[in-house]
């Protein structure tokens, strides 16, 4: 039997919803996942936030949505790019369903440092 | 020309049997299921239910030529043979809508339901289908939030939901209760909930259950850093009570509180749902009593109307099967509700026991809710199935991993998660399924365990209730 190892004290143990369950996504492991937000038809959307904030609905957006983007690899390196103004900040990419009027999904893509 | 009253007993099909009216496009339409006495004719049976269920009565009365009821009748339209089974046939009816209250599915199921299913002409009857129309949809007021506000309101996004029923059922104090709901949302669970049959029993009544209950979820929600929930059960004796216990789910901070609609009541229901749209509440509803009315292939309301009724109601989450667990649930009739619970239109299908086309149009939708007997080993398959809306609900596939509550959470929001990841990467959860979760298992000890402890359990008993298909 195992402890299970999670506390208000250890940082360690908060979570960021799809996929902070998993080990993070390498690079290759997030580029099928850009990959679904296109084939999907969804709009890529970049959020980022300081960790201490995480829990609100509303983050900070990098620019505007990517409208009509089907370009991996610009997608990858706008992800990047918030990544690199805000290093100690969580990075999310969002596909943003215009039919449904909400995410289609949301993942968080670069981990800042959780409190 | 004026009628004249001619008392005594009329064959019904003079009146209620007409195979070549059109339904118009406001008419409640139904598909009855109907086993007849030997020896009375299908189009006076069929006729004879469209009377029962609408205007008719059994005798002629002075009263009837003080109004139009060529208007207001129901219409029996037309006769199919049930594939495979001659003991019955299909009956088709349109009602028009002058029959009925805006925004009551008690005043359309009293009728369609009614008396009609005693009569002594049929040996047995069961209501197959309801098209609603829009012009009726749009007078109820239907799910109090919907699928994309859910979702929004929690944070969740591109995942089913993963949620878990507090066991042992009955006979938990607050506290303790209070613990098991904590020990499942701090390992990684959106919602915990109130079995359907805890209200307000002397070992736990309501008051205290909540309070505990929500000390358990504002901790997990600090430790885990994401929104839960738990379904705190507000079923109740009478509306008032229920009412109360729903007031007082809001003032604690509760995002969703349950109800069981079929044994509650569809008045009550209704009401409570009016009241969680006001109150900014999700409502997640429970289906006890269903397989009464659901599981008789010949007698009873097909699950598919129960959950058209269930969305013009009012709620956000419903029990729909699980095609894979210890209940009944047939592949394509499972589907097909599932559909009906969440699309905004769904074709007719027969092949999925859809017999009319259904236009939701902007009403929310429905979660369906995939609870009973299922584990970490059917995750490919239920993700497969249900897709990213629905909340799939591990009771003893959560708490009887062999170290506990919070382990049992983790494994199931692992494998959650690897199988939604592997199905955007294209790959087929089915047949892949093993090799998805074993591989996930390899940095999680908690799902490891888990397809340990469960490996051997399957239920393959067969479905009762199955779609109609000719065998011969």
């Amino acid at each position: 039997m195992q402890d299970y190892q999670s506390s208000l004290s250890n940082p360690e143990s908060r979570k960021f919803e799809t996929f902070s369950y998993l080990p993070t996504l390498d690079a290759a492991q997030t580029r099928q996942q850009v990959q679904y937000i296109i084939d999907k038809g969804w709009n890529p959307s970049i959020e980022h936030t300081e960790p201490e904030n995480a829990s609100g609905s509303y983050w900070y957006m990098w620019k505007l949505p990517m409208f009509g983007e089907t370009d991996v690899d610009a997608i990858l390196t706008e992800l990047e790019n918030c990544h690199t103004a805000h290093p100690n900040n969580h990075v999310r990419l969002l596909g943003l369903d215009n039919f449904a009027q909400c995410a289609g999904t949301s993942m968080v893509v670069y981990r800042g440092v959780t409190v | 020309m004026a009628k004249v009253y001619d008392a005594g007993v009329k064959e019904y099909r003079e009146t209620y049997w007409m195979p070549d009216y059109t339904p118009l496009d406001t008419d409640i339409l139904a598909c009855f299921k109907v086993t007849p006495q030997d020896g009375v004719p299908r189009e006076e049976v069929a006729a004879a239910v469209a009377a029962e269920s609408s205007t008719g009565t059994w005798t002629t009365v002075w009263t009837d030529l003080l109004t139009d009821l060529d208007h207001y009748k129901g219409r029996a339209y037309a006769i199919e043979d049930v594939p495979g089974d001659d003991t019955c046939f299909y009956a088709f009816v349109a009602y028009p809508l002058d029959l009925f209250e805006e925004g009551s599915v008690v005043n359309v199921m009293t009728s369609l339901v009614g008396n009609v299913f005693g009569f002594k002409a049929l040996r047995a009857l069961r209501l197959e289908d309801v098209r609603f129309p829009i012009a009726y949809v749009v007078t109820c007021n239907g799910p109090p939030q919907g699928i994309q506000m859910e979702r929004d309101i929690l944070n969740k996004y591109g995942r089913p939901l993963l949620g878990c029923t507090i066991k042992p059922k009955l006979g938990l104090s607050a506290k303790n209760y209070g613990r098991a709901c904590y020990e499942g949302l701090r390992g990684g669970l959106d919602f915990t909930k109130d079995d359907e049959n805890i209200n307000s029993q002397p070992f736990m009544r309501w008051r205290g259950r909540f309070d505990f209950v929500i000390e358990a979820i504002h901790k997990a929600e600090a430790e885990t850093g994401e929104r839960k929930g738990h379904y705190l059960n507000v079923t109740a004796p009478t509306s008032d009570e229920m009412m109360k216990r729903a007031e007082y789910a809001k003032e604690i901070g509760a995002p969703i509180i349950m109800h069981d609609y079929i044994t509650g009541g569809w008045s009550a229901n209704t009401q409570l749902a009016q009241w969680c749209q006001d109150n900014g509440m999700l409502l997640h509803i429970h289906r006890a009593m269903h397989a009464v009315l659901d599981r008789n292939p010949h007698h009873g309301i097909h699950f598919r109307v129960l959950a058209k009724i269930l969305r013009l109601s009012g709620g956000d989450h419903l029990h729909s099967g699980t095609v894979v667990g210890k209940l009944e649930g047939d592949r394509e009739a499972t589907l097909g509700w599932i559909d009906i619970m969440r699309d905004s239109f769904i074709k007719e299908d027969r092949s999925r026991g859809i017999f009319f086309d259904q236009d939701w149009g902007s009403m929310p939708g429905v979660i369906p809710v995939a609870s009973g007997g299922i584990h970490v080993w059917h995750m490919p398959a239920l993700v497969n199935i249900f897709g990213d809306d629905s909340c799939l609900q591990f009771g003893g596939g959560t708490l009887g991993h062999p170290w506990g509550n919070a382990a049992g959470a983790a494994a199931n929001r692992v494998a959650v998660e690897a199988c939604v990841e592997a199905r955007n990467q294209g790959r087929e959860l089915e047949k892949e399924g093993k090799d998805i979760l074993t591989n996930a298992a390899k940095h999680s000890p908690e799902l490891a365990a888990a397809m340990d402890t469960w490996k051997e359990i399957k239920f393959e008993f067969d479905t009762v209730d199955k779609i109609d298909v000719a065998h011969k």
